[in-house]
């Protein structure tokens, strides 16, 4: 089991493969304060981005980005969980833990790009939605159902990077996706690390551990094959040079996207049900 | 199907959790466990639940040949499994079959918390999905009685992933023309309620329960910030996220009304 946790071959070899091997401090890397976040991203690599912001229902919520821009000319919508970097950012974003209004404000931009045949570039980054009362005074639960329920449904080519923390339901809110991708050093499950040592093991030193058996590492999910290939990040992780780790995420999303681009909308939705519902059958 | 209820020895008086009233074994049945001094509902066994649903004779399991699955090798995970089939007679944390309730053909789905937690792994998403897909291949309303903590965690991923799964069958099941009615029981929580649980035609959640997105240990260990009454049918019953808040007692009178809503004119 410990060799499992090198990189597969889904993806090209990786400059930084060979750096970090354990799963925990996986997690410290995609929890990493400098770590590039969503904004940072589309800043390089989206052209004229115009971000759009409400869900028409509440209000707008900062730790959600939803916008439209180009992707080398291609028309694409982009949607994301977004951080921040200082204090003051940080509590404006919610630290990446989006609440319903977000949900439904990405939801609506999804269904635009739908109506107007874009394909739709989701990048997750969430310790998790927000969980606190505000939020369920307005359906957390419901808003994220729903987003899964209807990504079904979207009849243009959905790509999905977990590009950090790939937190629960808060990711898989907006991460019903044609293709599923991981970062190399990002982690994607069911819950965080500590709160599984602190439930099972009633102990939350024992994090590390938790890390380790939840298998929640990019090459962990490749290898059950819950994900379609990992990015790779330049030397030491994304956080040393955003430039190179921009082209590296915009190289495997042109990849995915020239893959997907010429399958009919119904096809598409087909293929994309077909997908989550034969994922992790046992054999 | 032979009840497991019928090789335990009855305990003779049972206490209410919520008022310590010790109460009558035998007639707690006929009052649908739920007590008669506090008005307290009883968490049910799935066979409890049946018993008092469905039209007597009517249910037949479906899909309880599957296997128990460990996608990880999480440690002493398959152990527990094991552990949990015996002292429950389940095959997994749900137990779903075809049926009928007030004469109406029926899919459903009854959870049961005594299988770790009610919670939601590859077993539980595939039979809600299974559950959903011979709904529609036979013209069948769906009825999904919840009870879970959430996300079964030693499944990690595959656990999440039976998230969208399910969210995405109850959608295909909608497309079809075909009613599913979500009933909340005390507790629903975390990946169940923010996948097939909420999405129900009509939600409705027995009083008292209790329910919310993050699960009840998640809150405790990451001692959040949540007052005890946000988290149950109460606070989302006037919020709007439920139809209905009832009392047992009147739960399959309202199922009957609405199945015969649905059902009208379409043989
Ligand atoms: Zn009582």
């Amino acid at each position: 089991m410990p060799e499992a946790r090198e990189p597969q071959d889904t993806g090209p070899p990786s400059p930084g493969a060979h750096l970090i091997h354990d799963p925990w401090e996986t997690v410290q890397m995609a929890r990493h304060p400098r770590r590039p976040y969503t904004l940072d991203y589309v800043n390089r690599i989206v052209e004229r981005f115009t971000e759009l912001q409400g869900d028409r229902r509440y209000g707008d919520d900062g730790a959600m980005i939803a916008g439209l821009g180009f992707l080398e000319e291609q028309p694409i919508a982009v949607i994301g969980q977004q951080k921040g970097r200082t204090a003051a950012e940080r509590r404006e974003r919610n630290f990446g833990m989006a609440r319903p209004e977000g949900y439904r404000k990405a939801m609506r931009v999804m269904q635009l790009a739908a109506r107007f045949g874009r394909p739709i570039i989701t990048l997750i980054d969430t310790p998790g939605a927000d969980c606190l009362e505000d939020s369920e005074s307005r359906g957390i639960s419901e808003a994220i159902a729903a987003n899964q329920r209807e990504m079904f449904g979207l009849p243009v080519p959905v790509i999905s990077v977990v590009i950090g923390e790939g937190g629960s339901g808060g990711a898989i809110g907006i991460g019903v996706a044609d293709r599923i991708y991981m970062q190399e050093y990002t982690y994607y499950g069911v819950i965080m690390p500590e709160a599984c040592a602190a439930i099972l093991w009633r102990d939350s030193s024992q994090s590390q551990r938790a890390a380790q058996v939840m298998q929640i590492t990019a090459s962990d999910a490749a290898r059950l094959g819950l994900i379609d290939g990992i990015i790779p990040e330049p030397p030491g992780g994304a956080h040393k040079d955003y430039e190179q780790a921009a082209l590296l995420l915009k190289e495997q999303l042109l990849k995915a996207l020239a893959e997907l681009k010429d399958i009919p909308g119904e096809r598409l939705m087909e293929m994309r049900w077909e997908k989550f519902r034969k994922m992790a059958a046992p054999s | 199907m032979a009840s497991p209820n019928d090789d335990i020895p009855p305990d003779l008086w049972e206490e209410c959790k919520s008022c310590h009233q010790l109460l009558y074994a035998k007639e707690l049945a006929s009052e649908l466990w739920v007590c008669s001094k506090c008005g307290h509902h009883m968490r049910l066994s799935v066979w409890q639940r049946l018993e008092i649903t469905v039209d007597p004779g009517t249910f037949t399991e479906t899909e309880g040949d599957l296997p128990l699955v460990d996608p990880l090798g999480f440690p002493d995970y398959m152990p527990k499994l094991v552990q949990a089939r015996a002292k429950t007679h389940m095959n997994e944390a749900v137990l779903t079959g075809t049926a009928r309730l007030h004469g109406h053909r029926i899919g459903l789905a009854l959870m049961d918390l005594a299988f770790i937690g009610g919670s939601m792994g590859w077993v539980v998403g595939e039979k809600i999905t299974r559950l959903m897909e011979r709904c529609i291949a036979e013209r069948r309303p769906a009825i999904v009685f919840c009870a879970s903590g959430g996300a079964r965690m030693q499944e990690s991923l595959v656990a999440l992933m039976q998230m969208p799964k399910t969210a995405g069958a109850v959608g295909r099941l909608g497309r079809a023309g075909l009613p599913y009615i979500s009933v909340l029981t005390d507790p629903t929580y975390g990946g169940v309620t923010a996948s097939y649980a909420f999405l129900g035609d009509v939600i409705i959640a027995e009083k008292g329960a209790a329910m919310g997105f993050a699960g009840p240990r998640v809150v405790e260990v990451t001692k959040m910030n949540l007052r005890p009454e946000v988290q149950t049918a109460e606070f989302q019953y006037r919020h709007g996220m439920i139809d209905l808040l009832v009392e047992r007692a009147h739960l399959r009178e309202l199922l009957a009304d609405l199945l015969d809503w649905f059902q009208a004119g379409k043989g």
